[in-house]
């Protein structure tokens, strides 16, 4: 694109660069807005409870133990499992 | 072809007496149709502490079911180990693995991480203290 010429060889009354800086300035700030806008933290509640390990404390000699108890239990009480 | 007809006579006898011995089969038989349906459809699973859990956001039916089963487990839990001389959480938790254990392919249960898993052909994933 032609820049129109100043038939008066005199400085720009207006200077284009001006323009540019302040496009520059605007973009800066859309940006800085947008930033803002989306960096908000949102927390949203989780739909699960939260598990907390409680079982840390049991050992296998237990667990090992108790086996076949477990089994005769799920036999004698199979409407509950 | 009387031989033939009697062979099968005897088969289908057979299959029938075969089929009245399968179908009162333990566990699955006595549990109410509409908690065995619910495990069959992933919608509740076995949990790794011994109790059921509701898979996802389900019905408010399901999820009374499930309270309802849970308060069932938890007494005869307590009954169950203090007869063993153990703590509620150690009889529940040992219970939790072999419910796991026990879990049909296509059934949910807990995984040691948390998560919800659907038992496959293979063993489950249970926590290394299991039996």
């Amino acid at each position: 694109m032609k820049t129109a010429k100043l038939t008066k060889s005199a400085s720009q009354a207006h200077k284009p660069r001006v323009m540019g800086k302040r496009k520059v300035t605007a973009g800066v700030m859309a940006v800085l807005g947008s930033a803002l806008a989306s960096g908000c933290i949102s927390v949203n509640a989780p739909n699960e409870p939260i598990v907390i390990e409680l079982n840390i404390n049991i050992t296998q000699e237990v667990i090992y133990r108790l086996a076949g108890d477990v089994q005769q239990n799920i036999e004698a009480n199979p409407e509950i499992f | 072809m009387a031989g033939i007809s009697s062979r099968s006579l005897k088969t289908l006898l057979g299959g029938m007496l075969a089929v009245g011995l399968v179908l009162p089969s333990p566990a699955v038989a006595q549990r109410d149709p509409a908690y065995e349906a619910a495990r069959q459809a992933g919608q509740v699973g076995e949990k790794m502490d011994g109790y059921l859990g509701v898979v996802g956001s389900q019905s408010g039916a399901i999820e009374a079911m499930v309270s309802d089963l849970n308060i069932k487990r938890r007494a005869n839990y307590a009954e169950r180990a203090q007869a063993q001389r153990a703590t509620l959480q150690e009889y529940a938790f040992t219970q939790g693995c072999i419910l796991i254990a026990r879990t049909q392919p296509g059934e949910k249960y807990q995984a040691p991480d948390g998560s919800w898993q659907t038992r496959g052909s293979g063993p489950p994933q249970r926590d290394p203290r299991c039996p």
